[in-house]
């Protein structure tokens, strides 16, 4: 196994989709929560090769693109900072905020560097011990393991000059507001694959105890995509709500308990402000009391005013009540290249992704 | 030499300068076109067109699993005139040093250049190297020119490619981008993925020996397979259709793709060609791509098509199609 190819097979593919039009259901919305999903569905041709009446909608599951400017005018704040590294994920150096972005503060010579794992951040307060080194921790229950687990190796090593910037979220939480603010009619939800290593699937259950909607846990090759949806549509038709695993080979219904454990010894769920969706009860995290040290949001410095481009309309993208297409400001004024919003940053945004793709 | 690193006083032209010619260029670039260290070089008797190319090269890291700056400078020009459909034949080199640079790297690196341009047959013509101070460039930048004579009757063009054409690639792609990215961020892969960096004018002797009548050429570097097929769709104004299944790429180069979310269609090459051919000569061309070393693994991949004019089409690996588009903003800066 080498898990790529075969999740990609030609044959089982025509008889998924086969098998997904043979049902007879009406027109329905399904949301792929995850953007990473949205590539997936646009990468292979996913969309034009279902029948019409299954729409897709993309939601808000990219961690880039619900950051709020707040968030981001901050983080650019600090890093003007004299003494001070920041340290990022790619895609979040070009995220504008109110009026510039980490890029652009790179460029005029503030020391912004890229890191792959959160676990570098250590290594660079290690080898400056004189200046404040700041890890802009933004992500999902996909990232926030290793996000704890970098926090609980400085403790351990006594490392005094690495601060966070929170910007943690969960989904679970956000689902929740999705489906309670009736901005759009969803009938059922593909759920994320990689939060859902970490989660499990019991965190999802209100989706279908309290609201009476189905979801499938799906995976990202072609193929997992394609059984998330027939096993979704399956739910639709039989008026059948409950949470499924499709990605059984990466999820457990309990998760992983040593990812949790490590989340929950550093941080307790929170509220928490997304773009576009605005502030949502428990949907992010807060330091413990003995990790407090840690947080950035404890060094005060002033912030600009936050402000966003009127016309940019990521918010509404990220709920499902308009596709990029229907942004005054798509392929015109906002594109990968000089991005106004966010969505159009991140490879796994719904902008970007359409952008690419359609 | 008592340095072992680049002083200023290298650039200087004074002793030092003469010097670091002397041991460093002379003894490895010997030939009759350099040693009079004139001005400039004095071409002797070209008759024909002329293919005249030129290239930067900032790669970061200078030396990479599978190359170094060096073998990439002399490859990447040489690459240039064989799309074109000339002979390679004379380059010139120019070095842009960062004082306090290794001299046991720069020695490596002419080294290389020594190695790479006798296997591809082409002569350092002229030459010149400057030292800037510490912090005035990142190690060590190369330009590289070089001229080729086209050969008579080929016309090999961006804006050749017709309806029908069948698109050749002589290999796996992305090898290169994936080295240089291992090697600069310091990720350790099961496999060590080596640079494709290597010179085309052989393969290209051989492929325009058996069909003279090949429309286009290009190498797919920066930007990848999908920005090269992109821009030879619009300067031609066809469109192409080109099949996911059939893109030579190697299981470790797709697994690091989905690890680090990065599309192999965009991945720089340094060693592959995609060659445009009338759909007659295809198979032809393809037994002898296949014959030769540089592209054992050598594929159709696509064709050239009437309609969706300045389009290229993507059949996916799962029986949908879509747009392939040109890369926007980067992937990944300073990979060659």
């Amino acid at each position: 196994m080498k898990f790529i190819e075969e999740f990609c097979d030609k044959k089982i593919a025509e008889k998924l989709i086969d098998e997904i039009s043979k049902i007879s259901i009406p027109q329905i919305k399904i949301m792929e929560v995850c953007g990473t999903h949205t590539v997936s569905v646009f990468r292979y041709g996913i969309r034009n090769l279902l029948p019409e009446h299954i729409k897709l909608i993309s939601g808000p599951g990219c961690p880039v693109c619900v950051t709020p400017n707040t968030d981001i005018d901050f983080a650019i704040a600090l890093s003007r900072q004299k003494d001070v590294i920041l340290a990022t994920f790619g895609d979040m150096m070009k995220v504008p905020g109110s009026t510039s972005s980490l890029q652009k503060e790179k460029a005029e010579g503030k020391d912004v560097r890229i890191i792959y794992s959160p676990l570098e951040a250590i290594n660079i307060a290690k080898a400056n011990p004189k200046k404040r080194v700041i890890f802009f921790a933004i992500g999902f229950e996909t990232t926030s393991p290793t996000i704890a687990s970098t926090i609980i190796r400085a403790k351990e090593d006594g490392i005094e000059n690495l601060f966070f910037i929170n910007s943690q979220k969960r989904i679970p939480p956000a689902i929740c507001a999705l489906i309670q603010s009736k901005d759009i009619m969803i009938n059922g939800f593909l759920l994320p694959g990689h939060v859902s290593t970490i989660i499990g699937s019991d965190p999802y259950q209100f989706i279908s105890n309290e609201f009476l909607l189905p979801a499938v846990i799906t995976g990202f090759e072609p193929l997992d995509v394609l059984q998330g949806i027939w096993m979704l549509i399956k739910m639709i038709r039989e008026e059948r709500p409950a949470i499924e695993i499709q990605y059984k080979r990466a999820v457990r219904k309990e998760g992983n308990p040593l990812a949790i454990k490590k989340i929950k010894e550093v941080f307790k769920e929170d509220d928490s402000t997304w773009r576009g969706l605005g502030l949502i009860p428990d949907s992010g995290y807060c330091f413990r009391e003995e990790y407090k040290r840690f947080d950035a949001r404890n060094i005060d410095i002033e912030v600009e005013p936050s402000k966003e481009n009127p016309q940019c309309v990521c918010g509404k993208v990220l709920k499902g009540i308009i596709t990029p297409l229907e942004c005054t400001l798509f392929r015109k004024a906002c594109h990968p290249e000089n991005p106004i919003g966010p969505c159009m940053v991140s490879i796994e945004g719904a902008c970007h992704t359409y952008f690419k793709y359609y | 030499m008592k340095e072992d690193k680049i002083l200023l006083a290298h650039g200087s032209g004074g002793r030092l300068s003469h010097e670091l010619l002397e041991k460093f260029f002379l003894s490895f670039f010997k030939n009759p076109i350099l040693e009079p260290l004139d001005d400039g070089a004095k071409i002797p008797d070209i008759a024909g067109g002329l293919a005249f190319s030129t290239d930067s090269y900032v790669v970061n890291p200078i030396f990479f699993p599978g190359g170094d700056i060096g073998k990439l400078a002399v490859f990447g020009t040489v690459n240039d005139l064989s799309m074109m459909g000339a002979i390679p034949s004379f380059l010139s080199l120019a070095l842009i040093i960062e004082e306090g640079f290794p001299l046991e790297y720069l020695k490596k690196i002419i080294f290389s250049i020594k190695e790479a341009s006798e296997e591809a047959k082409v002569k350092i013509a002229t030459g010149d190297t400057k030292v800037v101070e510490h912090g005035g460039a990142d190690g060590i930048f190369i330009t590289t020119s070089g001229i080729g004579l086209i050969r008579p009757g080929v016309d090999l063009s961006g804006s050749n490619a017709k309806p029908g054409d069948k698109i050749i690639i002589n290999g796996f792609i992305g090898d290169h981008e994936i080295a240089v990215l291992s090697e600069r961020e310091g990720f350790k892969f099961q496999e060590l993925i080596k640079s494709d960096c290597a010179p085309l004018n052989n393969l290209v002797d051989k492929i325009l020996q058996k069909c003279p009548n090949i429309h286009c050429m290009r190498d797919p570097t920066r930007g990848g397979l999908a920005t090269t097929l992109n821009e030879i769709a619009n300067k031609s104004d066809v469109g192409i259709i080109i099949e996911e299944e059939k893109i030579p790429i190697r299981e470790s180069v797709k697994g690091i793709c989905e690890l680090l979310g990065l599309d192999p269609l965009y991945l720089a090459n340094e060693g592959k060609l995609i060659a445009f051919c009338p759909p007659e000569e295809a198979e032809n061309v393809l037994k002898i791509m296949r014959e030769d070393p540089l592209g054992k693994e050598s594929t159709i991949i696509g064709t050239v098509i009437e309609e969706n004019k300045k389009r290229v089409i993507l059949k996916t690996l799962i029986g949908g199609s879509r747009i392939l588009d040109m890369l926007t903003g980067m992937q990944f800066p300073r990979i060659c």
